[in-house]
């Protein structure tokens, strides 16, 4: 028990430091790009932005699920 | 960073650690955190109808990842979970309609922040009553584990035995026989928290499950989650329209929230039900502290 919470801090700790590093290049090339676009988008065309927000919550909450899963099962793989 | 939606110069740093938490949150208690995502964000700025919007559309993204988790662990009713999204979309477009008509007169601010004082201090107070009361009385009877049960257990069985056409049975959660109407009812008063103050209302919803419908918390938890993909997605489509969303704030918020949610979702498995609604009391208290201090200094955190 006590081992596998250990080795769960641990998956978590590694998780996090490839997660921040991802989370970086994120923020600077898809959220620099995006930003204009939808601003633009919500000013003139509301209906189409709001449906283009659910379709991107949704897709990177999906994206994000299986990349943390994946990392989560390759760290935690490793160290068993 | 500029976020031209809306037209907030926020840290992406503070988003991601405000959704890591809300994350955790997310799926320990199965809340939607807009206890906390509502006054952090307006915290930092953002007048009340884009935090309301936004949050909904951060939710929708965090409950997809947690909800995906509780199924993996047989915490979803999926029956129940499609019923009270019926009731939450009806509740969830009042709550927006509402913030629509505050627009207009201009004190969606102050009205909102009053309001949500009020829901967060009455939750807190309640949910520390019930969980000390059922602690108490399930030490004397020497329950031990994670078994749950709740004081309100009376209320409960009353309610499960009105007979309002339709009735259906909710094998999973282990409710021989319910209205719909009960189930429906419940789903549409969150569904009105959910609009008019943002998130799931899972803070409402949540005991609204255990004590009146009589859900097991760990069932009640998981199934809100599900429940809340469907009508957060609507919630955020209809506040989008408005033009309350500011999606990259949302989803900034949910990079740390997805890290979040699965801490939180494997938490769950190691504490009881009535220690789980303990655990809850504070959440909506800090997030009334935060509200406070803006609607009393003005300043932003």
């Amino acid at each position: 028990m006590r081992r596998q919470t250990i080795l769960t801090l641990r998956a978590f700790s590694i998780e996090l430091v490839v997660y921040a590093a991802l989370m970086v290049g994120y923020f600077f090339l898809v959220l620099h790009f995006l930003g204009q676009w939808l601003w633009n988008l919500e000013m003139q065309h509301r209906f189409v932005y709001a449906g283009v927000a659910i379709v991107l919550i949704l897709g990177q909450a999906v994206l994000l699920e299986g990349l943390t899963t994946f990392l989560l099962r390759l760290i935690r793989g490793r160290s068993e | 960073m500029f976020f031209p939606i809306s037209g907030a110069h926020i840290s992406p740093i503070y988003l991601s650690i405000v959704g890591f938490v809300i994350g955790v949150l997310g799926g320990f208690f199965g809340v939607g955190g807009s206890f906390i995502a509502g006054p952090a964000l307006r915290a930092v700025g953002l007048h009340w109808n884009f935090a309301v919007g936004t949050d909904l559309a951060h939710i929708v993204g965090k409950s997809v990842v947690a909800a995906k988790r509780h199924r993996a662990l047989g915490n979803v009713d999926l029956r129940l979970g499609l019923i009270m999204a019926l009731g939450t979309i009806g509740g969830a477009e009042v709550g927006a309609q509402l913030i629509q008509a505050l627009k207009r007169t201009g004190h969606v601010d102050s009205v909102v922040s009053i309001v949500s004082i009020v829901i967060y201090v009455s939750i807190s107070t309640f949910m520390i009553w019930e969980s000390r009361k059922t602690l108490r009385s399930a030490g004397a009877r020497k329950k031990t584990g994670k078994q749950d049960h709740s004081e309100f257990g009376h209320v409960t069985q009353w309610i499960q035995r009105l007979k309002i056409w339709p009735m259906v049975s909710l094998p999973v959660s282990g409710v021989k026989s319910i209205s719909v109407w009960v189930i429906v009812f419940v789903a549409f008063i969150g569904g009105i928290f959910s609009g008019f103050l943002g998130g799931g209302a899972v803070y409402n919803r949540m005991p609204s499950m255990v004590y009146v419908l009589g859900i097991p918390t760990h069932l009640a938890v998981g199934t809100d989650l599900f429940e809340i993909i469907i009508s957060a997605s609507y919630g955020t489509i209809s506040h989008a329209v408005k033009g309350n969303v500011d999606i990259l704030i949302a989803l900034v918020m949910n990079t740390g929230a997805a890290v979040g949610a699965q801490i939180g979702a494997i938490s769950t498995q190691y504490f009881a039900g009535p220690k789980i609604r303990l655990a809850f009391v504070p959440l909506p208290l800090i997030g009334a502290a935060i509200v406070i201090y803006t609607l009393l200094t003005g300043h932003k955190l």
